[in-house]
């Protein structure tokens, strides 16, 4: 069963375009995402999840939406702390990544390196990242290996708000413009950089107000729409694998979560959650939108939910049942050779 | 191998100029390598601060980098290169500046293999002048390697003469794992025998540089040709002195160390790094550990004081471990009685 979502190639950027079988592809990754964070919420409250997770849910079309765009083999991604969706979007196999969470042999990596680092680099995704502000400068690396290889490749750098103010962001920003990189930074605001409002912490109205200072377009689009994240990425990616250089694009919306798992969040206005769960959320929306429009059924949609529930009580389950790392396990994979 | 007499800057020019010839994989990048990028007068005007990859960016088109003073950027750019098929060597000019961009060595590139389970190799060289002795001052004349040294997942390697800096940096290049190469910046026009053809020395593997009977005298890059000096000196008094350069201090070849005091019984190590967890105390420590019955004085360190370097000449002298300081040492130990 295909349990994320394929490439829509990136001659697509209009939405409009998109085909049945791509809608139930990207209705499928945000599900899975959302589905994937939900269960990861409800198995860390148990105690079985060790360490520190931090949750996604809410966030699924800047992940789902910039994805669509890239190829597993030439395009790369760097993430965040919060990388869960964004490796689903770009591929990796979701009960690896769940076997990851619960510290298991059969993780993405073995079980050695967790939420925070969860990374699949056959399929172009660079890990999530346990610094803020740690993918920005890798990026512009993948980014000039796709250039000097010339194959067409574009590196995108999911970052936070949080990010933003980073001085490694700052500088692959510049970096991306002085060598005219095939890059593309998505600052995904969703409102707080740990507990501190992003409207406190960002010097600027926006994030994407900084892309000028950088020499490069900035765009400023809603969290929330699906479509309006598509089309806003497309022509970023579109103009990176044409050799027009670097994008920064600022995707406003908020997490359904908190910073981690685990916080008790009494930095937030009180219905703010709940507002943007019933009045905004990028699920409901997507839905609503393409059984509107007559695109999808709401048969197909609910299909999709069933085939997803499914997948994620086996990742668990067989997440759960695997192996833990043992003695053997500490000493290898550091050096390639010694 | 035909060995003619070049300089240790020579040298590093002629194992990066072969290495780029061997490998198109191979590029170069950091604060002006080429030197003049944009400007009106030559393109490749300095080559590198002190002039070491001067000529590359003429033979080398587009694989000679030059980098905006961004140290996070261009770091982290050779990272993540590194992970998408190409070998980068990043010149980060002084190792002092590692203070800019530590995050991207330290967390990123050392982390990547264990981390990601094995499935990431990050074949990056970060080439870098460390050491004293051109009144550069505090922020320009560390001897930082051991800070690499307690990070695993990298390797750390400290040449001490022309002929080992040819050999040495072209295994960095080839070698899969990041690499940290301390280039002694008060060595660059030291000159000594070197093949023409290309060759590589494998890391792990100590040079016994002098053979002696009475003193083990472990000595690190530029340090061992002060224990030289301090050898003939000893002579005269007829102590004979068995000198080794570790080469790679991870890895580091404990064992070659263990036979020689197996044989000799007392040991001195120099090391120009800052007295405190530096390798010299690392050494000596696993020594004592190891083969405490074979040892017949105190182990001795000779180490500069714990300040920073300071930048009067009359100051550095006396920070600066001499070949006296060694004598003194090496008679030390050999005049020890309980």
């Amino acid at each position: 069963m295909t349990q994320t979502l394929s490439t829509l190639g990136s001659d697509a950027p209009d939405a409009s375009a998109l085909s049945e079988a791509q809608l139930l592809d990207v209705y499928r990754t945000m599900r899975s995402i959302r589905a994937f964070e939900d269960r990861v919420h409800e198995e860390f409250a148990t105690g079985e999840i060790p360490g520190f997770v931090h949750l996604y849910a809410g966030e699924e079309a800047s992940a789902t939406g910039v994805c669509a765009h890239l190829d597993q083999d030439r395009d790369t991604i760097a993430s965040t702390h919060r990388g869960h969706g964004h490796c689903i979007a770009k591929g990796v196999d979701i009960k690896p990544m769940m076997a990851e969470i619960f510290g298991k042999t059969t993780g993405s990596c073995r079980g050695k390196g967790g939420s925070m680092h969860i990374a699949d680099l056959s399929k172009g995704m660079l890990g999530a990242n346990g610094i803020v502000g740690g993918g920005p400068p890798l990026i512009c690396g993948t980014a000039l290996a796709a250039k000097i290889k010339g194959d067409g490749g574009v590196g995108v750098a999911f970052f936070g708000d949080g990010a933003s103010n980073q001085g490694t962001t700052m500088e692959a920003l510049n970096l991306a413009s002085v060598w005219d990189l095939p890059a593309f930074f998505v600052a995904e605001n969703n409102g707080y950089g740990e507990a501190a409002a992003s409207t406190w912490s960002v010097s600027a109205d926006n994030i994407a107000d900084r892309a000028a200072g950088f020499g490069m377009p900035g765009v400023i689009v809603d969290g929330f729409d699906f479509f309006a994240v598509y089309e806003a990425a497309g022509e970023a990616i579109r103009r990176a694998r044409e050799g027009g250089g670097p994008s920064l694009l600022e995707v406003k919306f908020t997490r359904y979560y908190g910073h981690f798992e685990g916080d008790q969040q009494t930095y937030r206005g009180k219905d703010e959650v709940r507002n943007a769960r019933e009045n905004l959320d990028c699920i409901k929306r997507f839905r609503q939108g393409v059984t509107e429009s007559g695109r999808l059924t709401d048969a197909q949609l609910d299909e999709v939910d069933a085939q997803v529930a499914q997948l994620i009580e086996e990742a668990v389950t067989e997440a759960k049942a695997a192996p833990v790392p043992g003695p053997k396990d500490l000493l290898t994979d550091v050096y390639v050779k010694y | 191998m035909a060995t003619r007499k070049i300089s240790y800057r020579e040298a590093i020019n002629e194992a990066l100029t072969q290495e780029m010839e061997r490998d198109s994989s191979v590029i170069i990048m950091g604060e002006d390598v080429a030197g003049g990028a944009g400007g009106q007068g030559e393109d490749d005007a300095w080559g590198g601060v002190l002039g070491v990859t001067k000529g590359l960016y003429g033979k080398f088109p587009g694989r000679v980098l030059d980098t905006p003073i961004t140290e996070s950027g261009y770091i982290g750019a050779a990272v993540g290169a590194a992970t998408r098929g190409l070998r980068p060597v990043a010149e980060l000019m002084f190792i002092d500046f590692a203070g800019v961009c530590l995050d991207q060595i330290m967390n990123q590139a050392a982390k990547f293999r264990y981390m990601f389970g094995g499935k990431a190799v990050t074949p990056v060289t970060i080439r870098a002048m460390y050491g004293g002795g051109l009144r550069a001052a505090a922020q320009h004349s560390q001897a930082l390697y051991p800070l690499f040294t307690h990070l695993p997942g990298l390797k750390v390697v400290v040449p001490s003469s022309p002929y080992e800096v040819k050999g040495l940096l072209a295994q960095s290049i080839r070698d899969d794992d990041p690499v940290i190469f301390f280039e002694h910046k008060a060595m660059y026009d030291v000159t000594g025998e070197v093949p023409q053809e290309s060759y590589t020395i494998p890391f792990g593997e100590a040079n016994v540089v002098r053979e002696g009977d009475d003193v083990t005298v472990v000595a690190i890059g530029r340090m061992v040709s002060v224990a030289e000096e301090a050898a003939k000196e000893l002579e005269g008094s007829g102590i004979s002195i068995e000198i080794i350069d570790p080469r790679t201090l991870s890895p580091l070849d404990l064992d070659t160390i263990l036979e020689s005091v197996e044989n000799t019984g007392r040991l001195v190590v120099v090391d120009e790094a800052s007295p405190r967890c530096n390798i010299a105390t690392d050494i000596s420590a696993q020594v004592v550990s190891e083969a405490f019955g074979d040892l017949k004085a105190p182990v001795k360190m000779v180490s500069p004081p714990h300040v920073p370097v300071p930048f009067a000449g009359s100051l550095e002298d006396l920070y600066i471990p001499s070949a006296q300081d060694i004598v003194n040492a090496v008679k030390t130990v050999t005049e020890w009685s309980k």
